[in-house]
């Protein structure tokens, strides 16, 4: 089948999947709205848009994981309301998410048949480990891999990973591949193997939904744009308008929904100084900044640029590898996150279910835990005493909750975010280290947040914000840093805000000239 | 006491009440009596676990440990001349080291429980043996002050190892339910990586469930000791670990952590002794011992889950009743 398709490729063929008005609504949130894509064998279709745009529903909706709520998906002349997952899989719709799905335990070959390997031995249905690898041999060849099917997946790059999971889905004949983010942890150099693969894959007359940040790399991989901004369609750009300052601008062309919020007092001395400081993730890069007293320093870049690698280092709860920490002029290194807390910094984590919050425990016990030893007389703890504090708390932050003895997992994601503040805010604060704050959570819960970290600001509290959300980064921060790979490729003044410029340099790219300094 | 700890004691006082309709002997104070110094024992070195096992881990070396203080005190005593309460803080100092590398094993080298007390099981049952030569340490018709009586004595017809029992119990009722560090265990168990979010230094909480596991194990091996006076170190608490873990289980206690109770753990020793004392009083085989134990243990915890599945089940049934339903979903 696949060398029929090759011949075939040049020619402009009928599209063999097209959507049209595809509507996704979230209770307070239309994910996707009035979506239309028509893909044909062959393209290459390059998906943009910030986080929140939109993209991952559109995935899941052609995964067949959610339902859209209108629409119509139309596979080879036939209409679907919604798909389900052996739909999307008979459809030839195959997925290579951005974590990838590989058992590094294994070897190659192995990981492209799972489930699905041939069988030997008559009754016995032993794997064929031979037949295994001669069926792998030839998927490799194609996409020009340079590795054997009998390596071991924990030998291999992250980009020949990439090309494992791109050879899973041409083994189940797959003639749509989508690719979630496929670069944005990839060096430069293994991008360009990635976009070779992209390019056989079309020879092939294979199709490939690309959705990157790296907009260069969509600049020279696809053959139309579809850039999504706030679940719409905000422009579809075809080969030959594929520029990247058009992109940037139908990605950002739109008013700043978050308030800039600019503080009333001029920031203060120089709360925390991070100097020449070496994480494990990146030890051959360096960072150096500092946040002053009453103001938010955003931290911007993309996802893996080792913004909370940052974070976790100065909570103590990872070592550093080189350079030191300064509170307040006094240098120190943190032996442990309980060190970090005596000191006053806190870290409101990026993980809200895993690493901020215990969400069997009542919300009162939650609040109480860092802080115990204040709550307690001879050594017990006097529950009247958490409850005070919780009440208080839950009151100041406005934490929707009737009762604070209930437990942390039954809250929404903005009142469980507000029970991880409220646990910090209960203390003396001098340093507050945000990590996506506001990520899964609704409009008038991300606007509260906002307030109570301006209204910290004001009180002299010096407060880091980790954002992948731009808006968010450019509508609270007083000063941005943006992180690439691991070091501050820059920072930005209030009138260099703008998404272009954060994008720049997260990319790695300098700051067009000209820009007002 | 929860109701996880009240269905237990329904249990109990059923069995209790079956076995003695069946054979009026249970009720004896002599057997009661006997049961209770059982339990007084076990009870200890189930609790020592359950601290454990709140921390997610497990500690397997709790039997042969019993073995290697056991000769290493009858030893000291009966033959070395060496003063009773030396001898026992030697061994309580013996419990702190051992528990204190068990701990850091697991915190600072990253080994897995499992592993470690396992390989403990194996080393100090060894050593046991190599100390007095596989041969039984014993004390020969010797008595001590004091130790005889808060060992193996009677206080108005109760056994010296209940009562120690339920004065050990009420202390960590207290420091687990209780205490700053109790919350801290429950929290480290239930996430580890939420509680060293929230400051909390989580290898030192680790490290000293180990230490107190040991510490009341030695306890309890004394008490076993003093109780059969004379320590085979083969034989001397093996599967001890085992009891101490079903014991546990029992009690709610679950082998993810930070879930459990002092209560549901004591309560399930009882369980646990009540079965023993039903298998020899029912007149059912003794070879059966163990079968009738693993039966009702795992019936127990079946129920428990069964029970908590089919709650949360019924709570979702009675939500959806509740909401109307929702105007887009015609059938196909």
């Amino acid at each position: 089948m696949s060398s029929t398709a090759a011949a075939t490729a040049p020619a402009p063929a009928e599209p063999f999947l097209v959507l049209s008005g595809i509507r996704k609504a979230y209770p307070g949130v239309v994910a996707l709205q009035g979506f239309a894509m028509s893909v044909a064998p062959g393209e290459v279709i390059g998906l943009v848009g910030e986080n929140g745009a939109g993209k991952s529903t559109m995935m899941k909706i052609l995964g067949g994981v959610l339902a859209p709520d209108a629409g119509t998906i139309t596979i080879d002349g036939v209409p679907h309301a919604a798909l389900s997952v052996s739909d999307s899989f008979k459809a030839g719709i195959a997925f290579v998410h951005q974590e990838l799905n590989l058992f590094d335990n294994l070897d190659v070959a192995s990981n492209i048949f799972i489930g699905r390997e041939p069988r030997t031995g008559g009754f016995l249905q032993l794997v064929d480990t031979e037949k295994q690898r001669a069926m792998a041999a030839p998927l490799l060849k194609r996409l020009g891999a340079g590795f054997k099917p009998s390596t071991p997946v924990a030998a291999l790059s992250l980009a020949q990973r990439q090309m494992v999971e791109i050879a899973k889905a041409l083994s189940t004949n797959a003639r749509l591949v989508i690719l979630d983010e496929p670069t944005s942890s990839l060096p430069l150099s293994e991008t360009s193997k990635l976009l070779d693969v992209i390019a056989s894959l079309k020879a092939e007359g294979i199709s490939v939904i690309f959705i990157s940040h790296r907009l260069h790399e969509i600049e020279r991989a696809a053959d139309r744009v579809i850039v999504l901004r706030d679940g719409q369609m905000a422009g579809t750009l075809e080969k030959d308008e594929i520029k990247h300052g058009r992109m940037v601008k139908l990605m950002i062309g739109r008013d700043l929904k978050v308030q800039a919020s600019t503080s009333v007092s001029t920031p203060g001395e120089v709360a925390l100084d991070v100097a020449g400081v070496r994480t494990g993730t990146y030890p051959h890069q360096q960072i150096d900044l500092s946040v002053r007293n009453g103001e938010i320093l955003g931290i911007g870049g993309l996802v893996g640029a080792g913004r909370t690698e940052l974070a976790r280092a100065i909570f103590g709860i990872d070592p550093i590898f080189g350079g030191h920490f300064a509170l307040g002029g006094e240098r120190f290194v943190p032996r442990n996150s309980a060190d970090a807390v005596k000191r006053g910094i806190f870290l409101v984590p990026e993980d809200r279910k895993g690493s901020g919050l215990l969400l069997d425990f009542p919300i009162a016990q939650n609040i109480s835990l860092p802080d115990l030893p204040t709550h307690t007389s001879n050594f017990l703890v006097t529950r009247h005493s958490e409850l005070k504090t919780a009440e208080e708390q839950r009151r100041n932050l406005g934490i929707k909750v009737p009762e604070v003895m209930t437990a942390a997992a039954t809250l929404s994601g903005g009142n469980q975010q507000k029970v991880v503040l409220a646990k910090w805010l209960a203390m003396q604060p001098r340093v507050i280290i945000l990590d996506e704050p506001t990520r899964g959570i609704d409009v008038g819960a991300k606007a509260e947040i906002y307030r109570l970290m301006r209204s910290l600001a004001d009180s002299g509290v010096a407060l880091i914000m980790i954002s992948s959300d731009m808006e968010e980064v450019i509508g609270v921060s007083d000063r941005i840093a943006v992180m690439h790979e691991g070091r501050v490729s820059g920072l930005l003044e209030r009138p260099q805000f703008s998404e272009e410029n954060i994008l720049r340099l997260a990319i790695g790219k300098p700051l067009l000239e000209g820009e007002p300094a | 006491m929860n109701k996880k700890d009240l269905g237990l004691l329904v249990l109990i006082i059923v069995v209790g009440a079956v076995v003695s309709v069946i054979n009026p002997r249970f009720l004896l104070p002599i057997n009661l009596a006997n049961t209770a110094n059982l339990v007084g024992m076990f009870g200890l070195s189930a609790l020592g676990q359950a601290f454990v096992i709140m921390t997610g881990g497990i500690e397997l070396s709790v039997g042969s440990m019993m073995a290697l203080t056991g000769v290493l005190f009858v030893d000291f005593i009966a033959n070395q001349g060496i003063p009773w309460p030396v001898a026992l803080l030697l061994m309580l100092v013996l419990a702190v080291v051992i528990g204190s590398i068990h701990g850091l094993l697991i915190t600072r080298l990253k080994l897995q429980p499992f592993i470690v007390t396992l390989c403990g099981l194996l080393i100090y049952r060894g050593l046991a043996r190599f100390y007095t030569g596989d041969s039984s340490a014993g004390l020969q018709g010797q008595n001590f002050d004091y130790l005889d009586f808060i060992a193996t004595g009677r206080l108005y017809g109760v056994p010296m190892p209940f009562i120690a029992l339920v004065i050990v119990g009420v202390i960590m009722w207290v420091v687990l339910h209780r205490s700053i560090y109790g919350r801290y265990l429950f929290a480290v168990g239930k996430n580890e990586e939420a509680a060293r979010f929230s400051g909390i230094k989580t290898g030192i909480i680790i490290v000293s469930a180990y230490i107190i596991c040991q510490i009341l194990t030695v306890i309890a091996a004394i008490y076993f000791s003093m109780y059969t006076r004379s320590v085979a170190p083969s034989g001397f608490g093996n599967f001890y670990e085992l009891y101490a873990i079903a014991a546990a289980v029992l009690g709610g206690f679950s082998l993810r952590g930070g879930e459990g109770s002092i209560i549901g753990a004591i309560l399930g020793v009882v369980l646990l002794q009540e079965l023993q004392d039903l298998v020899n009083l029912l007149g059912i085989p003794s070879s059966l011992n163990f079968a009738v134990m693993g039966g009702v243990i795992l019936i127990g915890v079946l129920a428990d889950t069964q029970f908590d599945a089919y709650r949360s089940r019924r709570r979702i049934v009675e939500a959806a009743r509740q909401s109307p339903q929702p105007q887009s979903t015609p059938a196909e």
